[in-house]
């Protein structure tokens, strides 16, 4: 009978912890391998328009982008008005500062890479074609030819 | 002798996980998954450095297409909704000279597309992927009638040879006030 009465007393042995590690590393890489960094704050309203036939931007290091939208937030509304306002990195910018703003996006990349440059444009759904249209004279001046109109893909 | 026998003392690992964690977590916080995706266009040069060619050759072969500033469409003249443009672009394109008021050949096919200031961005992109999708289904029909397999799984040089019989025309205007 001791022998019955012996494993009685051990109960439940506690759960190894040990390979909590290496699940928790796995799922580290996957995230440390599929994240971006976000560059830059948001400034203006940004919904994007959907479309269906649409393209992967391939290499993101040759992608410049440029905002378009609303000022973001009631404080920002208040002070820029509700107008559509273009985002160049950090900070507003018109439609002026465009050829500057390619020229330097240029001037951080090797050469070889220039002509691969393409420039995305992110506009908000409710912005009007005015504005793109001038986005996109100046970009011609620029000789900036590659674009992209970024929009979400149609769930159906 | 006693001693040689003792073995090192293991390394708590304990914290590991923690440590892991704490990564995680800022990873988990920064990242975005989102992919980029959207339609690729390719500007035309400035007037100045280059005419366009033949644009006024034959009324034929110019698909015109405007969008006002209430985002209605004009085609060809005629009122049209934005579900019906992608088979009309269709027809137009691949016509081959066979109704006399469409184009003579995909090759000299133009699409126009003139939108007012006023012409919402949510609109435009809508028919810039009607546009889009028009031609996307013309190349694949081709690529199936020539090489039995669609447009995405050809090779290089022959996505290269299915785009020359259907090169994607759309000049675009600079846009008014209507």
């Amino acid at each position: 009978m001791s022998k019955f009465r012996k494993k009685k007393k051990s109960g439940t042995p506690p759960i190894s912890t040990a390979s909590l590690p290496d699940i928790v590393f796995m799922l580290l890489f996957f995230f440390m391998v599929t994240t971006v960094m976000r560059e830059t704050e948001m400034l203006v309203d940004n919904t994007l328009p959907q479309a269906t036939e649409v393209k992967k931007l391939e290499r993101k290091s040759l992608v410049s982008y440029i905002y378009i939208g609303a000022p973001r937030g009631l404080n920002r509304k208040k002070q820029f008005g509700t107008k559509a306002k273009i985002q160049l990195n950090d900070s507003y910018a018109t439609v002026a500062d465009i050829q500057t703003f390619i020229a330097a996006e240029r001037e951080s990349r090797a050469e070889e890479e220039i002509p691969l440059l393409t420039t995305s444009i992110k506009a908000d759904v409710d912005v009007k074609m005015g504005i793109v249209s001038d986005i996109k004279e100046e970009l011609r001046k620029a000789q900036a030819y590659k674009i992209n109109y970024s929009t979400r893909k149609e769930v159906e | 002798m006693a001693r040689s026998n003792r073995s090192t003392p293991e390394i708590n690992a304990g914290s590991m996980a923690d440590i892991a964690f704490l990564l995680l977590i800022f990873f988990l916080v920064t990242t975005t998954m989102d992919v980029d995706t959207g339609i690729a266009r390719k500007l035309p040069p400035t007037a100045e450095e280059q005419e366009p060619e033949d644009m006024q050759g034959n009324a034929r072969n110019i698909y015109e297409v405007y969008v006002n500033k209430q985002d209605k469409l004009l085609v060809e003249e005629e009122e049209m909704s934005i579900q019906d443009l992608k088979n009309g672009v269709r027809e137009f394109v691949d016509n081959n000279g066979k109704n006399p008021s469409l184009s003579d050949s995909p090759e000299k096919a133009i699409v126009s597309l003139v939108n007012s200031r006023g012409t919402s961005y949510e609109m435009y992109i809508a028919v810039q992927n009607e546009l889009t999708a028009a031609y996307n289904e013309l190349r694949n029909e081709a690529a199936i009638k020539k090489y039995n397999l669609n447009y995405t799984e050809l090779a290089k040089d022959k996505q290269r040879e299915i785009r020359k019989m259907y090169p994607m025309k759309i000049s675009e205007a600079p846009p008014g006030e209507f």
